[in-house]
């Protein structure tokens, strides 16, 4: 059993789930400030 | 006893600006400058333009050291330190899941003190902060469950074992998605953090952090007992260190993605009061 397959795997899930939800959250936060700010302008 | 009151008995203060007791008189966050209660420092933040002049800046200085702090970490957690003489090459898998079931257990630990502060103090940015922490905290409960799984595998033989710390923490999962569909649907009732209920439960969910910490005590178990405790560490130092940067990177991460949520529903808020008040015209 090749264990570093096994540690791959992990460091695998854990980097692409936290890039996800990196980009998620900041996306969510951009666009949301965004739409904040223009209605502001507008009154 | 009453918590103190920023007006001496008696006195008129006729120029003081807000000449009652901040709490249960007046908005909190209203309390006038220098007020030394404890509540009334609590509250200096409570004013989203007030947060979010200090949220702002602070989101990047958490997550770019954060994320280079992990990078540093899990690489030399990979390339530099040497195989456990038991273990193997498995024992790399430490770096991220000790990291992870930290954060998954502090993640709750948060939202049950937002839960208290919500409760008691109606502070109105503790149920954003209790919504902003769920997801993240679910996360990596479920990166600590895959995680440890992973590493199950080669160590014990499986990939899975109903043990009082696997099913604790499989446990915790289950309340963070309880909690999570709870503060969504506060959040479409129209308030802007989440519910009195939603918070009970985050205060009542906090019962499983003791479990899960002190099932390897309590029952015999596959996982591995403590290894760092108050008294030290069972871990050889040339295993450990690369351990305090991925502990330290993912809790800065962690602080800047509750952050960016809670910046989010903040402006969420303010476009649906914004939207509300010229609907009405």
């Amino acid at each position: 059993m090749n264990q570093w397959a096994f540690v791959i795997a992990a460091y695998a899930v854990t980097a692409g789930a936290t890039i996800v939800m990196s980009i998620m959250s900041w996306r969510a936060m951009g666009s949301a400030e965004r739409a904040a700010d223009r209605l502001s302008d507008r009154a | 006893m009453s918590p103190p009151c920023h007006k001496k008995a008696g006195s008129a203060a006729p120029t003081q600006r807000f000449p009652t007791c901040a709490i249960g008189k007046k908005p909190y966050w209203r309390s006038p400058p220098g007020a030394a209660t404890h509540a009334a420092l609590m509250h200096r933040f409570a004013n989203p333009a007030r947060f979010l002049k200090i949220a702002r800046p602070l989101t990047q200085w958490l997550f770019w050291p954060g994320l280079a702090l992990i990078l540093i970490g899990a690489g030399c957690g990979l390339l530099v330190t040497p195989a456990d003489y038991l273990q193997g090459q498995t024992v790399r898998i430490l770096y991220i899941h000790v990291p992870a079931a930290w954060l998954g257990m502090g993640g709750w630990t948060g939202i049950a003190l937002a839960a208290l502060v919500q409760l008691v103090w109606r502070h109105p940015l503790a149920a954003i902060a209790g919504r902003a922490i769920a997801a993240p905290g679910a996360l990596f409960t479920a990166i600590c469950l895959a995680t440890g799984s992973i590493w199950g595998r080669p160590t014990w033989g499986t990939w899975w074992e109903w043990d009082g710390r696997m099913t604790s923490m499989l446990v915790l999962l289950f309340l963070y998605l309880g909690y999570i569909a709870l503060a969504q649907a506060s959040a479409r009732d129209g308030q802007g953090g989440v519910s009195h209920v939603t918070a009970i439960f985050g205060l009542v969910g906090a019962v499983n952090i003791p479990i899960i910490n002190r099932s390897v005590v309590w029952w015999n178990s596959l996982h591995q007992g403590p290894s760092i405790t108050m008294r030290g560490s069972t871990i050889e130092t040339t295993l450990l260190w690369p351990l305090g940067l991925t502990l330290l990177g993912f809790s800065l991460w962690f602080g800047a993605i509750v952050l960016m949520r809670m910046r989010a529903i903040l402006a969420q808020n303010k476009v649906e009061a914004r939207m509300q008040r010229l609907a009405r015209g």
